[in-house]
């Protein structure tokens, strides 16, 4: 019996000897592999078992209907979802291009010496807290987007922007949020960038492209699964921030509207801010807790389809 | 072109600059020992004391969440790496690794909420410290299957050629290759469990007193969640705290990353020790 073998990966491997404590250490490592798809369904499970009452109360209505009213043990989440798809949105508009342009000068225009701090830099935004952003948002940027920002807008007499601006709102929310997904877009789209092999940028400069021709002909179209990768992280971040916008958006359940400076609230903030109010009512409590499995469910599917565009290409991000 | 991108970058970094430095602005002048270990005054609304409740409160329940998470996730790395980096239970573990450290983490709160305050009766916590420690769980195994790939395969080789068993050469020369790269991704997922705000909501609950140290039964404060009540009150004593605790706990995490950034940075010597 020779001493070594070639293992799977081309590794050289001790033969086993029947020893256990090799055999009971690999048992120890595979089972805490496990435990990571043991907790993600554990999770849906019991989350859903804890949220059944209010399933059968509601039925699909829980996110079809409009009309959440907690002493008429009436749960229709639907202005929940509405008000996260929005603020998303919102933040996706103003997050992504701002994004893309930052990785692109990061990696592609600025020198190395500015380059990387800048990268650097830009990165500690993903270390800020949110509940450092909350109390920012509240006390610098709300003034701020409502006397300089918002006034003037809703001057403008433009359809999505009524006259009246209390700052807590949709437009906030999503400018804030806009923030926090910066760093998480930007670092993937530098990442994504690095990846273009260097002799298709030398075959666009050397055909006489300019860096900007150089970067629409080569960079772009080669990272557009990565980038589309990236901004589905970014939004599954912001479907997912609770306590930034629960200061932000204003908490008004109910709210379905085109208007983008009304009060709302969004499916993880008006969990955070009604729980305390539904501790002693198990009906309501459900209700909150099915509003986070629908909110766990969107979460999975986005971020499960980012995770698989980006695994397809074969990058690490 | 350029003059957009520079723009998109001012875009970014403006507010972060504003947000240092309004952080320090409002709160320096709160900033005390005391603030760090008293609890708030018996009435909130009086100026003085501090946020040592959520000090405290924090320091446990992150220490908790690293005791519990830390282990399992260099286990769990060590599989997808050492063992069978192309297998099923290796590939679905480490995408599912991924795609949970994408999950609210408010609902990571619910399940705990779900599986530990409804059977107990009570907020507590070590259920906050749980939730922490769901919470970093996947960023741990994440960063140490890195660390444990930058091991040179050499080491390996020489150390199974002296006939040691494979499990002492994980234990003994591959995870102490791989340390600066582990501690790494350990402090990082120390910062971010340590800003987290909404899991605690509905774990920890909060509370204004001091919970004795040894004490993980009672509802407890973490500095977020006393940044969080303080600042949605009207009185400017308690918006006061709320601004000086933001500083304490930004103060934290930047520091955090920062030594983390230096230890990865050290490693340049890998292999060599």
């Amino acid at each position: 019996m020779s001493a070594v073998k070639t293992g799977g990966a081309g590794r050289l491997v001790a033969q086993q000897r029947g020893r256990p404590a090799d055999a009971l250490f690999r048992f120890a490592t595979a089972a805490c592999a496990s435990i990571v798809l043991i907790l993600l369904a554990g999770m849906l499970i019991r989350t859903t078992i804890a949220a059944w009452p209010a399933f059968r109360h509601e039925g699909i209505g829980l996110v079809t209907s409009n009309n959440w009213n907690p002493n008429t043990n009436s749960f229709g989440g639907l202005s929940f979802i509405y008000g996260t798809l929005v603020i998303s949105v919102i933040a996706l508009i103003l997050g992504v291009p701002t994004s893309i342009l930052i990785a692109l000068y990061v990696s592609e225009v600025a020198p190395p010496r500015l380059g990387t701090p800048l990268g650097w830099v830009i990165d500690l935004l993903a270390a800020v807290p949110s509940v450092v952003y909350g109390l920012w948002g509240v006390f610098v940027l709300v003034p701020f987007l409502t006397n300089d920002v918002w006034t003037p807008l809703s001057k403008s007499g433009f359809p999505l922007f009524s006259p009246l601006a209390s700052g807590r709102d949709f437009a906030t929310a999503g400018v804030i949020l806009a923030l926090m997904i910066i760093p998480i877009i930007s670092a993937i789209c530098r990442e994504v960038f690095r990846t273009v092999p260097a002799d298709e940028r030398e075959s666009a400069l050397a055909l006489g492209s300019t860096r900007w021709e150089m970067i629409k002909l080569a960079v772009l179209p080669r990272s557009r699964p990565g980038i589309i990768a990236a901004v589905m992280l970014g939004f599954g971040r912001a479907v997912g921030e609770t306590i930034a916008v629960a200061y932000l958006i204003g908490g008004v359940p109910n709210k379905i509207t085109d208007d983008l400076f009304s009060q709302g609230s969004s499916i993880a903030a008006n969990i955070a801010l009604q729980f305390n109010e539904a501790a002693s009512l198990p009906l309501f409590k459900a209700a909150l807790i099915g509003l986070g499995v629908v909110l766990f469910i969107m979460t999975l599917i986005i971020n499960v389809t980012a995770r698989a565009i980006i695994h397809r290409r074969g990058q690490a991000a | 072109m350029v003059g957009a991108m520079i723009f998109a970058v001012l875009l970014a970094v403006v507010p972060l600059c504003l947000i240092l430095a309004d952080v320090i602005a409002k709160g320096i002048h709160g900033l005390s020992v005391s603030f760090l270990t008293q609890p708030e005054p018996f009435v909130a609304t009086l100026t003085g004391g501090g946020f040592g409740a959520g000090v405290r409160g924090t320091i446990k329940m992150v220490a908790l969440g690293t005791i519990v998470s830390v282990p399992i996730g260099v286990l769990a790395a060590v599989y997808l790496s050492e063992y069978q980096p192309r297998g099923v239970l290796a590939t679905t573990v480490r995408f599912f690794s991924e795609v949970m450290t994408g999950i609210p983490s408010i609902f990571v709160g619910i399940f705990v909420f779900t599986v530990v305050v409804l059977e107990t009766h009570s907020f507590s916590s070590w259920a906050g410290g749980l939730a922490l420690g769901i919470l970093m769980l996947p960023v741990i195994v994440r960063t140490s299957e890195e660390a444990l790939r930058l091991v040179p395969e050499t080491l390996r080789e020489a150390s199974l050629a002296l006939g040691v068993r494979r499990w002492r050469t994980i234990m003994s020369v591959i995870l102490p290759t791989a340390l600066p790269g582990i501690t790494t991704g350990a402090l990082l997922a120390v910062a971010r469990a340590a800003g987290e705000t909404a899991p605690l909501l509905l774990t920890a609950f909060g509370n204004t007193l001091l919970v004795p140290w040894t004490s993980w039964n009672a509802p407890e404060a973490s500095l977020t969640l006393q940044i969080f009540t303080d600042s949605r009150s009207p009185f400017p004593a308690q918006q006061a705290r709320a601004w000086t605790g933001a500083l304490v706990l930004i103060a934290g995490v930047l520091i955090l990353s920062l030594v983390a950034r230096a230890v990865i940075s050290r490693r340049a010597g890998l292999g060599r020790r």
